[in-house]
Parts: structure tokens; sequence; C-alpha cells
């Protein structure tokens, strides 16, 4: 339970830093990435500063043994630089592109009641779901094979 | 144009550094909206339930900031219900190829000096401005 409840505190720390930085703003976003036209260089700042402060912080949490509330850190074991991930990653820019919303920043919009934001997460989590079924399919295929 | 607010930006960056350092320290997680997100969607992740609970405050956080500021919180989104819809479709398989997002690759992974997350961010930023620059300023569209 408590794991849950600080979870849930956490979140909210996220969803503030993306709201005040101005993340959550779709219009704001495109303009970061309008560097020929009216371009706002705020974002640089959030990413900026987001980095800054989780290099710091990761640096003297991964020297612990484990975290507080679980018996090892998560942290990512894939480490193929391959299509999936370039390929994918083209995807998402070109995604976040048309719409100003990347997954961060779409979630924290979902509290301002935003219908735009809604239908993106809609679209998204269809997208998530579909990729997840069709690489499950293919793994199956390639086991039995 | 929107305003240039680059105090409210490196406050609000700091707190999603925070937020990662976090979430780290306590769940021995990454802070990836992406991986956070796909582990309720089904089929369900066993440890569902902090992944509800942190998209729950990362919802509850732009209510409780209007209310504390007193003001709106500004938001626009400039683009048209097919476009939305496209691009929430793209975006949904372009992160789970990619294995993340902005969150997940372009903080807590490049906090890491992660090879994967500095590939994945530099693609997926330069994808970014590229397809702005198309839209804006190729297909003159909003």
């Amino acid at each position: 339970m408590q794991r849950v409840i600080l979870a849930g505190m956490v979140g909210l720390v996220f969803g503030a830093g993306i709201t005040i930085s101005g993340m959550i703003n779709p219009a704001k976003v495109l303009n970061f990435f309008d560097v020929a036209g009216t371009w706002d260089p705020s974002l640089a700042f959030v990413m900026g500063a987001a980095l800054l402060v989780t290099a710091i912080g990761y640096r003297l949490v991964l020297k612990r043994p484990a975290p507080l509330l679980d018996e090892t850190f998560h942290l990512p074991r894939n480490r193929a630089i391959d299509g999936p991930l370039v390929a994918g990653s083209a995807l998402f820019g070109i995604g976040w592109g048309i719409t100003g919303f990347c997954p961060g920043g779409a979630i924290p919009a979902l509290g301002l009641g935003s219908p735009e934001a809604l239908i993106f997460v809609a679209a998204m989590v269809g997208g998530i779901a579909l990729t997840r079924a069709a690489r499950n399919h293919v793994q199956t295929r390639t086991r039995n094979a | 144009m929107t305003e240039f607010t680059p105090f409210l930006s490196a406050s609000g960056g700091a707190l999603i550094g925070a937020a990662a350092v976090l979430l780290m320290a306590l769940h021995g997680r990454i802070a990836g909206m992406t991986g956070i997100l796909s582990g309720i969607i089904p089929p369900l992740a066993s440890d569902w339930a902090w992944r509800a609970a942190f998209l729950a405050g990362a919802i509850a956080a732009p209510v409780v900031i209007g209310l504390v500021s007193g003001e709106p919180v500004s938001f626009h989104s400039p683009m048209p219900v097919t476009a939305l819809i496209g691009g929430g479709l793209v975006v949904g398989v372009g992160v789970t190829l990619g294995g993340g997002c902005t969150s997940g690759h372009g903080v807590c992974g490049l906090a890491r000096l992660s090879p994967r997350s500095i590939v994945a961010t530099l693609t997926f930023m330069s994808a970014t401005v590229l397809t702005v620059f198309v839209i804006r300023h190729v297909l003159g569209g909003v």
C-alpha cells in the first residue's frame, strides 16, 4: 500500500513539473521544435534542468544496494541499438511533431479535461496495444517455427 | 506565439528530475511514461497498482496547480481531430518499438548515459523538428 501511495505522490510531482514547465501545452511544444518560425526555446530549459537533477540524483541513488521499497533496481537490460529502436523513435518524433503531444505531456493534460488530449491518449493506447499484440504474434510464430 | 518562460520551464524540469530520482530511490523504477502506462494496458502487468497511482497523480497535478496558483494552466492544442488520431497511433507504435519516450529515454536514459537512449533521443528530436518544419513551412499548416 505504501508503494502505491508513494507512487501517486511521485506522479503528482512529475505532473506538476510537466504543468509548470509548459510541456503540458502542445502549442508551446510545437513552437520549441519550430526553429525556423515562432521558436520558443523554453523547453530546452525543461530538458536541461530535468537532466541535471536526474543525473546527479541517480549517481547518489544507484550507489545504494537497493531501492527503499523494492529488492532491486529495475534497470533496462536491452542494450541493442537496432532497427526497432531507431524506427520506433523516428515514428514517435513524427507523431510528436504532428500533434505536439508526447506521452508524458498528454497524460497530465487529461487532468485539464482536454478532449484533444483524450483523443490523442486513446489513439496512443490503441497504438501501444496493437504493437504489443503484433510483436507477441511474431514471437509466438518464431518460437513455433 | 508562446511566451519564453526560462525560469518556470527550468523549475518544472527540476521537478520532473526530482520525480525521476524519487521513483528510482523508492521503487527502483525508470520514470518513463511509456513504460509506466504500458503496464496498465491489457494484458496488465502484475505490478499495475503503483503504475495506476503514478498516472493518477500525474493527471491530478494540473488540477492542483490550477487551484494553488488561481490561474488557468496555459493549454492550446492547434491540430484537427484526424491529426490527433493519426499522430496518437503513430506515437503509440513508435514508443513501443523504440522502448521509451521523452521521459524514459530523454531524461532517465540520458542521465544514465545509456547509448540506446542517446540514439533514441537524437532520433526522435530530429524527427520532430523535421516534421514540424514540413507541416509549418512546406505544407503551410498550423
